[in-house]
């Protein structure tokens, strides 16, 4: 059997009423609200989390993984590889690593990839990682439908939770939204045509084609997620598909928004935290063709548990203050020349020190047991010298032992908390807390740890792990 | 057989530049102003400093930032930098280099100019010094504040004081810096404020604000020193060294958890030296005089705990009567003003606060409301405290000098 071994996603603490969007521009209110990532995330970052809910407690060893994204922080240098590094699988095996991009179809198409690498015996199994952090032009309907997010799936060849069935694909040249290399928005067509020729047709035929080469009726599912452009394409999709509410799940056009590539893979995780073993599920994805899933829900899937998922993390939010605090999350402006010197990097220093901070790797002395991070080369309580083996810390909480709030710093979002963490089981660490109400900080807070973009000096993503407060 | 400086090396000439924003004045004028004024106070001729030592964080050559201005001609000139604790880094090394006898007369000077940057505050952002350097992630983005900031929090924390609590006794040690700063000719803020503007100035880092931070100030001091024995052919009323305390920690308290912020190791490291080379047994009953490393108000408030001045985690209760701190208190701190309001040049300080001691010493505080007048010995004891990196990792001086 081949597929999905868990699943996982993230939503972006902060979220946007879109009433503030109506006070902005004087346009009318949309409905609901949508996520915004931090200024300190992106899609690597969302991918990581993701992956980390998907793994939950799992050995960190795999074959591959898939990321997937058409809104890669990175056009050149591929991505894939980065996560996996935060991830913390080894790099000294075999494991094939892969970018998804340039269409809304990358995440089911890193899945399908990913479980044909499994089905084909060439994996045993892949992580698969979507994420979108799409930057909709000011004041128009893309601003108001956007959202963040991303989902992940484990895939392998036992204890599968939901057997991939079967799969059917077509490709279309069909252009809607696109993007050329200096666009800074999306560029794209009148509404009416690109939905008409493109999405209505393609994806049901992609449905169609599914159960006819796989001889299933509407009948046989318990559950129809598939992608849509817009809350009210998708409610036309179902009643062309003859669908009843309940068969239907529901998109996240209201909580979330559109989040790029990671909607369809999204929607598939907020259905199997409903589903049941026997259950049969649906999958359908659209652009550029389109791609159905038939995907069977086994016994396997009640052993899935304390994921954060959907559900837990729409229920786990933050709101957006104000239109300016998202300018300044994804620099929308030419902003007052800063006075004080830009950051920098060096690619050089973390490349060397990559292991204690993209890994968040700690040394525990072998003599005397005590964790440090940084790595001490000479233990810091018995001067051991280079005695020490590398443990993963990224994915310790701790308690906030003390802390700081900078209003001065030169950070998109004052205060900078700093705190200075202590692990459980050991260690301490140092950083700014993400994702934080700074009124609520104290001595004592419990934190997690969280990959995120601290910075761009020297054109670089320079990532780290960072606390918050954990996430309810 | 190592000795203890004691008694060995004088201090004949000091000098001091006016604290400020120094618009019109640049580095080498401050280099200048303070060199001259210490040459005069010596009687001395430049030709006769036989070896300098310059402590600046900024400016990366002795050459260029003590030999160019002050035409020095072909002698050794020596660069020193410990951070904020480079002043007396630079006093340090001039002493054992004339016990040594390389030299008979020379010259330390502390310097910085601030200003020129074009912002207030000291910048964030990469940091540029020791094992932090280029490191792009680690400890990125923590400011002189925030790093002191931690402290406060914990010691609030630790002692069970609540921010107000907490704000408010920090706000005393910062009136009572401005009160002096306002008494003294040659410190940058020269305005008495009271408690509530300080518990109601902006943050700056929680829960430090406005006024819990020291100026950015441009500023310079300079010394000459000559062997005891020979102190007498300049001065009658010279100054010796009795003790010259050092302390660079390994800096871990970011690593390890049993650091807690509240305590400076490096502070009673240095301190310990300090008193044990001037057979000091009692400080608070023998002490006259304290200048403290006081960048920020918790940080006066910690080093005065760790210098052993009073109890630990008792400064609170110590401060139910101010004037313990003020001139003619118990236990007098920062007379001068501090670094809170006489300023802070980085490389400068520590020579400014010898400089605080010598002249109280002398009788030559300027100000008569802030001349020391009663003495607890006739050695008159003062001690200075002068500290580079921040709470976790510290390169720490202590100084004790008095008559000898």
């Amino acid at each position: 059997m081949t597929g999905i071994i868990s699943y996982g996603a993230y939503i972006p603490i902060y979220r946007m009423n879109r009433e503030l969007l109506a006070q902005v521009w004087g346009s009318a209110v949309g409905r609901g609200e949508k996520a915004v990532a931090n200024f300190d995330e992106d899609t690597i970052t969302m991918a990581v989390e993701a992956s980390i809910d998907a793994l939950g407690g799992m050995e960190r060893q795999a074959d591959g993984l898939y990321f997937a994204s058409t809104t890669p922080p990175y056009r050149e240098k591929q991505c894939a590889s980065i996560v996996a590094a935060a991830l913390d699988f080894p790099a000294d095996r075999e494991f094939f690593t892969a970018d998804f991009t340039n269409s809304l179809r990358a995440g089911t198409s890193a899945l399908k990839a990913g479980f044909e690498a499994v089905k084909s015996g060439m994996a045993k199994k892949v992580i698969i990682a979507g994420a979108d952090c799409r930057i909709p032009a000011p004041d128009s309907e893309f601003e108001s439908l956007f959202g963040d997010g991303a989902a992940a799936f484990v895939l392998g060849d036992s204890d599968i939770a939901v057997e991939i069935e079967g799969t059917y694909t077509t490709y279309s040249e069909f252009i809607d939204t696109w993007r050329r290399e200096k666009d800074a928005y999306l560029l794209t067509w009148e509404d009416r045509f690109i939905f008409e020729e493109g999405y209505e047709k393609h994806l049901p035929c992609s449905i169609e084609g599914l159960m006819a080469k796989h001889k299933l009726t509407k009948k046989d599912f318990s559950k129809f997620v598939f992608y849509a452009p817009d809350a009210r394409r998708h409610a036309a999709m179902a009643r062309r598909l003859g669908l009843a509410p309940k068969e239907v799940q529901e998109p996240l056009f209201d909580q979330v928004g559109h989040t790029g590539c990671a909607l369809a893979p999204m929607m598939l995780v907020a259905a199997l935290e409903e589903a049941k073993p026997g259950d049969r599920i649906l999958l359908a994805n659209y652009s550029d063709g389109a791609d159905a899933f038939s995907l069977r829900v086994t016994e396997q899937i009640e052993k899935i548990k304390g994921r954060r998922g959907i559900k837990h993390h729409l229920n786990s939010k933050l709101m957006l203050a104000n239109y300016g605090k998202y300018l300044r999350f994804r620099d929308l402006m030419e902003w007052q020349a800063e006075r004080r010197p830009s950051d920098i990097s060096s690619l050089t220093s973390l490349w060397r020190e990559r292991n204690q901070f993209l890994r968040f790797h700690g040394g525990k002395c072998r003599r005397c047991g005590t964790i440090q991070h940084p790595i001490q080369r000479v233990c810091a309580v018995c001067q051991a010298k280079d005695d020490y083996e590398e443990i993963r810390l990224s994915d310790k909480k701790g308690t906030v032992f003390s802390f700081a709030m900078d209003e001065r710093a030169m950070v998109k979002d004052l205060p900078n908390v700093s705190g200075v963490v202590d692990l459980d089981g050991g260690g301490r660490c140092y950083g700014m807390l993400t994702d934080r109400e700074p009124e609520k900080i104290e001595v004592g807070m419990k934190v997690e740890m969280t990959l995120r973009n601290l910075h761009d000096g020297s054109g670089i993503h320079n990532y780290c792990w960072k606390p918050r407060p954990i996430r309810a | 057989m190592a000795e203890s400086i004691k008694d060995k090396v004088a201090i004949v000439g000091m000098g001091c530049t006016q604290f400020g924003e120094r618009w019109d004045t640049g580095l080498e004028d401050l280099v200048i102003e303070a060199a001259y004024e210490a040459y005069e106070d010596a009687g001395i001729e430049p030709k006769d400093i036989q070896a300098a030592w310059i402590g600046t964080m900024f400016n990366t050559t002795a050459a260029g930032t003590l030999a160019s201005p002050l035409k020095l001609g072909s002698i050794p000139c020596t660069r020193v930098e410990n951070a904020c604790g480079t002043g007396h880094e630079a006093l340090r090394n001039a002493c054992y280099a004339l016990i040594a006898k390389a030299f008979d007369l020379v010259l330390a000077l502390g310097v910085e100019k601030m200003k020129d940057t074009g912002f207030g505050g000291i910048a964030t952002g990469p940091t540029t010094s020791g094992t932090e350097a280029w490191r792009p992630t680690y400890f990125y983005g923590v400011s002189p504040p925030t790093r002191y900031a931690l402290a406060a929090t914990r010691y609030f924390a630790k002692y069970g004081l609540s921010p107000e609590q907490g704000k408010r006794v920090l706000a005393k040690i910062s009136v009572k810096s401005h009160y002096y700063g306002a008494r003294n000719p040659r410190a940058h803020l020269r305005r008495e404020i009271t408690e509530e503007q300080v518990m109601k100035a902006p943050i700056i880092s929680w829960p430090l604000g406005l006024f819990d931070c020291c100026g950015v100030t441009d500023g310079a001091a300079a010394a000459i020193l000559c062997r005891a024995e020979d102190a007498k052919n300049f001065r009658d009323d010279y100054v010796v060294f009795k003790g010259l305390g050092a302390a660079s920690g390994p800096g871990m308290g970011k690593v390890l958890t049993t650091y807690d912020f509240t305590w400076w190791d490096e502070t009673e490291g240095a301190v310990r030296q300090a008193y044990e080379q001037a057979g000091i047994k009692d400080p608070r009953k023998e002490i006259d005089l304290v200048e403290v490393h006081d960048c920020f108000s918790i940080a006066e408030l910690i080093a005065t705990e760790s210098l052993f001045l009073c109890e630990r985690g008792k400064y609170k209760e110590q401060m139910s009567d101010i004037n313990a701190y003020y001139v003619e208190g118990e236990m007098p701190v920062n007379t001068s003003g501090g670094l809170k309001s006489f300023g802070h040049p980085i490389g400068a300080s520590g020579c400014r606060e010898t400089f605080e001691s010598y002249k109280q010493i002398q009788g030559k505080a300027q100000e008569p409301s802030r001349q020391k007048k009663r003495w607890k010995t006739d050695k008159k004891l003062a001690l200075a405290h002068n500290q580079g990196g921040h709470p976790g990792k510290f390169a720490c001086n202590v100084t004790v000098v008095g008559l000898p």
